[in-house]
Order: C-alpha cells, then structure tokens, then sequence
C-alpha cells in the first residue's frame, strides 16, 4: 500500500481556539497551545506526527487558518525473484 | 567555538535527511482567493466562517469571481463585503433580496447572491423573501439559521426552537404565547418560482462538503434562467447559546436537525 504523509501549516495569529479542528481530527493530533497569540487567545497547534492530510481540520476551521500537504510516496515495486544462481547474471531494473 | 563548530557539523552528519511535506506541489488544501486576508470577527467557532469559505471556494472553483455581486444583510454579517473579494453590496434590515433583485434585473449577467440570516431573513424580510421566490428572480439567497439573533444579544428568532432559552425567552420558548417554530425553507419550496431549495450544515467534515456541493448547485443553476435558488445553511452559535463551539456543534447534531432535516427539497428534474 502506498505510503500517505501529511502535514498542515497553521496560522497562529488568526487562530481563535475554537477547538473545532481538534474535535473533527480522526488522528487526534491537535490539541490547544498553553501559550497565547497577540490576541489573547489560545491558538491549535500539531503535538503528534501522523498526519495523513485528510483535510478535515481545515474543512471545519471557521478562519481558514490551515493550509494542508499531502504526499503519497509509492513504494518500490519488486521486479523479479532469482533463486539457485550457479553463474554470474545481469539484471536490469526499471528506474 | 571552532572545536564546537566541527562536532555540531559531525553531529548533523549522521542524522537522516527527512524532506518536508509543506511544499507548494503536496498543497491540497488552502484558503481560496476570493477570501481576503482580514481576520474576521466572528466569534471563536461560529459556522459564518465556513459558510463564507464555501462561497468563495465555489467562486473560485466557477471562475467567476468578476462577474459576482454579493449583498451582504444586517445582522453578525454585516461585514461580509470585508472579507469577499467580489463586488458587494450592502441592504436594509431584511431587504436583502429586494436589493438582490434590482441587480440582477439591471445585470442580468452577473451571477448575484445574498447572504442573510435567520432574523434578517425570516423575521423582519419575510415579505421580501417569499416576493422574490414567488416571482422567481434568477438569484441565489444563503439562509445562515442559527435560531437566534446573535448580533444583539441572543433574543428570541423566528427560527428558535420550543423550549430554547434566549435571553427573552428566559424559560424556554413557550408556543402558546409566541408562537411556532417557522420552517421558511419547507414554505418558499412550496413555490413555484424556486427552482432549487436545499438544506446543509457545517458542523462535521461530511456536512461541509454537501454544503460546497449545494452552494456550488445555486450558483450553477443560475446560468439556466429557472428562478431562485435557496440554500439554507444550519449553523451554530456558540456565543449566545452559552456553549463551547465542540458542544454547540453537539447540541446542533442532536436538537436542530432533528426539527431541520438536511437534504434537497426541491431538485430540478426530480418530483417532489
């Protein structure tokens, strides 16, 4: 199966903590910050890294303060299987 | 400091290069260009937000942003013409679909909407408001319905359910002595000059993308020439219902859509 990785920018100045994107995350990685932006309020940040970039997050975010990446990495397809190699053998691989 | 210069290079040397997600080619989602940058002033968790990134990705997504004229209402809205970068238009209380009207009639190309809320819509423009379906003006009206009057302090709407605490309904809503609920979106699809009439929410992922999809219908439909498209979008407000924005969403799922259900009550080439 291929691999999905995903990340998501949040910007924390235009946050207002409404923990709406925590509630909708099904990996449950977001959570409050302790700390406060300059308006006074507690703003979202990412506390595990296993994200997949469903979107979610930023489907429900009130403010539009997250922009979400998404990378599929295609795992390495295996050619061929050699077994009981008396000689020597050249193989080419696809690139 | 050059000893310790060298081993910070030898100590970073062994450790794995990981390539970083966050690059323009892996970007699926972002905020669409039609939302300007303003941060806007609604409170923390209120659906306003999502309903104005709706329209504005539908606009982008139709290409249409120059040709869109927007009205914005009277109510927590008010300052919708801040955060759309489409020509807006700003109406009495309750009028917004009159003014929307005399647009579309003097621009008949332009793809015009009007975005109001329950008190705007439902209370004081009622007359307004079935007018202009009842003679099928090609525009799109966006119901926000969060059954209360949010910008002046939670009072009692039109919209607000039995038994509903507002600030002057202390007790409840009590139907005897003022009245029912009014479900305006089951009345205007009764008409014969709507052509769509659907009913969303934005409180959960899945509900967000069948609201894009019904905003996306209204602006569609209005190429055909066919009459009113209405959407009404059932929202939450966390302020004056005396809630955190997680429970109010919670409190939205299990009390309004029971009295709202959500789906289509009119679809073109579909018997109702």
């Amino acid at each position: 199966m291929a691999k999905v990785k995903g990340d998501i920018i949040i910007d924390i100045e235009k946050c207002k903590g409404c923990e709406l994107c925590a509630a909708a995350c099904p990996q449950h990685s977001l959570e409050l910050s302790r700390k406060l932006n300059s308006k006074g309020y507690h703003y979202i940040v990412k506390i595990e890294d296993n994200c997949t970039g469903c979107t979610n997050c930023a489907l429900v975010c009130p403010d539009s303060v997250i922009r979400v990446f998404r990378k599929t990495e295609k795992k390495k397809e295996q050619v061929a299987t050699i077994t009981n190699v008396t000689g020597d053998i050249t193989v080419k691989v696809k690139s | 400091m050059n000893e310790r210069r060298m081993l910070d290079d030898s100590h970073y040397e062994n450790l794995i290069e990981e390539e970083s997600v966050c690059i323009n080619e892996n970007l699926v989602y972002d905020k669409p260009e039609t939302l300007t940058k303003t941060p806007m002033h609604y409170c923390p968790g209120c659906g306003h937000g999502v309903a104005h990134r709706l329209i504005a990705e539908v606009i982008d997504e139709l290409g249409i942003q120059e040709k869109t004229i927007g009205v914005a209402p009277v109510g927590c809205a008010v300052f919708a013409y801040n955060y759309f970068n489409v020509d807006m238009s700003e109406a009495a209380h309750g009028r917004a679909s009159a003014v929307a009207t005399g647009i579309k009639r003097v621009l008949p190309d332009r793809y015009v909407f009007s975005y109001q809320g329950d008190g705007d819509l439902a209370a004081i423009g009622t007359g307004e408001t079935i007018h202009t379906c009842n003679r099928g003006e090609n525009i799109l009206i966006i119901f926000i319905n969060n059954g209360i009057y949010g910008m002046t302090g939670g009072q009692m709407a039109p919209t607000t359910l039995e038994g509903m605490k507002t600030t002057t309904t202390p007790f409840g809503r009590d139907v005897q002595a003022m009245g029912y609920p009014l479900k305006i979106t089951e009345l205007i699809a009764q008409l014969p000059g709507v052509y769509y009439c659907s009913r969303v929410a934005v409180n959960t992922p899945v509900h967000v993308r069948k609201a894009k999809k019904a905003i996306y219908n209204g602006f569609k439909f209005q190429e055909l020439n066919k009459g009113v498209s209405f959407v009404e979008i059932v929202t939450n407000c966390p302020s004056n219902w005396k809630m955190t924005p997680v429970e109010s969403n919670k409190w939205l799922e299990e009390h309004m859509l029971p009295f709202y259900p959500l789906g289509d009550l009119k679809l073109p080439g579909k018997e109702n």
